[in-house]
């Protein structure tokens, strides 16, 4: 019974994992951007989220309606006024300059707010749980996972059901074909990072319900989001939350065998199936 | 005028007179303890490691296209190699640097096989997780202190030399050597039949490919000979410090965001770059480093705008300028000497 619940908890809290994991994989499938500061925006979210609730006194979930947005204009104008620049034939401009982003961001973050860690307070919302089957589930992990469907799924619709899909696709696919068809590809990329980063303000925001964070914890959040991603197959929105899901699993597990496996055994499963299968379980993009 | 009238070479006066001029400061800085403080020493070890650091991060990301963000993986290993290899092997100190090196080539045999699977961007975070799965193992190593660490006992300290001063230019020496070292080595690669492989790659990787490069097989040994230097200079750096921890041992920032730093300000993909870029980053940091977290704040903004405007960085600048080398390494068609005579 405790390994089905180290199971369940896994799998919730691949939830988690695979809303870090949906910018990044927005992001690389329109165009190709692997943005080494996602991990720290994930961060800024979470720290907005915390200003939103102490200044407003706001409920963290309510603190959405105002993170969300303001986190999606600082997407547009970021990838505008910086990103557009960086992209072309060469890897290393986007690499480096979202490296340093994330130096800029994280300092920022140290100077702002301190780095002592810092946690939302959601109330009853953080130890409410219900019972199933003679397993405890807490109704956050629950919420947090639901969530992530939720995301994924309206990721997936606006990518093949909308307008503005079939552009962020004949951007990914050719991007001077789209641009004689009309398509303003920067503003399209701008309106990409808006849609990745309103995202990555979810993630934030349950990350800063869930535990405590300080400015430190980016790169950390930036590589399970990466190998949610790897896991899952590149391109593949549906694989992400498996990804993130074995991740979660494996975190869960390696914390009930020894508590100081838990990151590591999620770290090693990774390598193991990069070694098995290098372009992750479901494979969309071959890159 | 015939082809015999013309001759092509990597050398000119101007390259010469640098050579010698290198070596005369070469020897200045051999003299550095007749010469300078404690503290002046202290520092100048320090960028001298940081040098070599840089120039070996150069190698992989602007010759050989490797952009890792995790080269603390090798640093901290180094250092813990050191550790263990004094503590638990009863080597001297200096062998066990040499050891840190084999054994950095060792375990990146393994690795590399692993992410070379990943390309371009997602490379660079692989390597991350190396260095997190590195860290998190020494972390669970409770010989070598497990996540509070350990320091060097005092008999490994003493075995180096038996008074202070004597320790302190032993290891200034060796910082300076090492930084000579890994230049001369990137200098001698570059210019090799590998450095032509690699130059072409760099250069396009498609077209190289064509030629016959075996690109893998070039790009695996730019790895393994990055990670054994890496692991030497880390072993260095934790001979200094005398204490190790994981979170020191396997920083990102330390030894990979100052690094790329360095590299991209100075100009990437050229052997001085690294060079000037340590000297504007040390200035930088006794400059401004009071500021503290504004500091890094500045030096992040600093290195997106370098990136973003000048992308060969500052030796770029000058190069496009003056037509400058330093160290000589492209070919240059000129008149031969029998010409200028008559």
């Amino acid at each position: 019974m405790e390994w089905v619940n180290a199971l369940l908890q896994g799998t919730l809290l691949g939830g988690l994992y695979a809303l870090f994991a949906a910018g990044l994989s927005l992001i690389f499938g329109v165009m190709r951007l692997v943005n080494i500061a996602h991990g720290d925006l994930i961060v800024l979210g979470a720290y907005l989220g915390l200003s939103v609730t102490t200044v407003l006194g706001f409920h963290p979930m309510l603190a959405l309606i105002v993170v969300v947005p303001a986190m999606a204009i600082f997407g547009y104008v970021l990838q505008r006024g910086i990103l557009n620049q960086t992209l072309g034939k060469d890897i290393l401009p986007p690499l480096l300059v979202t490296f340093g982003l994330s130096v800029i961001i994280q300092n920022a973050l140290l100077e702002t707010y301190s780095a002592d860690p810092q946690k939302m307070n959601a109330g009853a919302l953080e130890t409410a749980s219900v019972s199933l089957g003679g397993l405890s589930v807490g109704v956050l992990p629950v919420l947090t996972f639901a969530i992530a469907i939720a995301v994924i799924a309206t990721l997936q619709w606006i990518f093949y059901r909308t307008a503005l899909g079939r552009a962020f696709r004949a951007t990914s696919d050719n991007q001077e074909i789209a641009q004689l068809m009309g398509l303003n590809r920067r503003h399209i990329f701008g309106l990409a990072m808006a849609l990745a980063l309103a995202v990555t303000a979810i993630a934030g925001i349950m990350l800063g319900i869930r535990t405590s964070f300080d400015p430190s914890i980016g790169g950390g959040r930036l590589i399970f989001g990466f190998e949610a991603v790897i896991i899952g197959g590149l391109g593949n929105l549906w694989g992400t939350l498996v990804g993130g899901v074995i991740l979660g699993v494996a975190q869960t597990i390696g914390a009930k065998i020894d508590p100081g496996w838990q990151l590591l055994a999620g770290h090693l499963t990774f390598l193991v199936i990069l070694a098995v299968k290098p372009n992750g379980l479901f494979p969309r993009i071959s890159e | 005028m015939t082809p015999s009238d013309f001759q092509v070479t990597r050398s000119s006066p101007f390259t010469k007179a640098i050579a010698v001029i290198g070596l005369l400061i070469l020897i200045v800085l051999i003299a550095a303890p007749y010469w300078a403080g404690r503290a002046d020493m202290r520092l100048m070890g320090e960028l001298f490691l940081y040098l070599a650091l840089a120039s070996l991060w150069n190698l992989m990301a602007g010759y050989a296209g490797l952009v890792s963000v995790g080269q603390q993986a090798y640093v901290g290993f180094g250092g813990y190699m050191l550790f263990a290899l004094t503590i638990f092997g009863g080597l001297p100190p200096v062998v066990a640097i040499v050891g840190a090196g084999v054994l950095g080539a060792l375990i990146a045999v393994p690795v590399a096989l692993l992410i070379f699977r990943l390309r371009g961007a997602y490379f660079a975070i692989g390597t991350w997780v190396i260095a997190e799965v590195f860290r998190l193992s020494f972390a669970q190593v409770s010989a070598l202190g497990g996540g509070s660490g350990s320091s060097l006992p005092v008999g490994i300290v003493r075995s180096l030399a038996s008074s202070r001063a004597g320790r302190e230019h032993l290891s200034y020496w060796l910082a300076l050597a090492s930084a000579v070292i890994v230049i001369a080595a990137v200098y001698l690669f570059l210019r090799s039949r590998n450095g032509l492989a690699l130059t072409a790659i760099r250069d396009n990787e498609l077209a190289a490919g064509s030629l016959g490069i075996d690109i893998w097989r070039t790009k695996f040994i730019v790895y393994l000979v990055t990670a054994a230097l890496t692991s030497m200079i880390g072993a260095l750096i934790f001979l200094q410090k005398l204490r190790i921890s994981p979170d020191a041992a396997f920083s990102v920032n330390d030894w990979t965001a100052f690094v790329i730093f360095i590299v991209v300000i100075g100009g990437i993909g050229t052997i001085e770059g690294p060079i000037i870029g340590t000297l504007i980053f040390f200035a930088l940091r006794e400059a401004l480093a009071d500021l503290g977290t504004i500091y890094l704040m500045v030096l992040g903004a600093v290195a997106i705008v370098i990136m973003l405007k000048a992308p060969n960085g500052l030796w770029g600048l000058i190069r496009a300028r003056f037509d400058l080398e330093l160290f000589p390494l492209s070919y240059r068609v000129k008149p031969s000497k029998s010409d200028m005579k008559g």
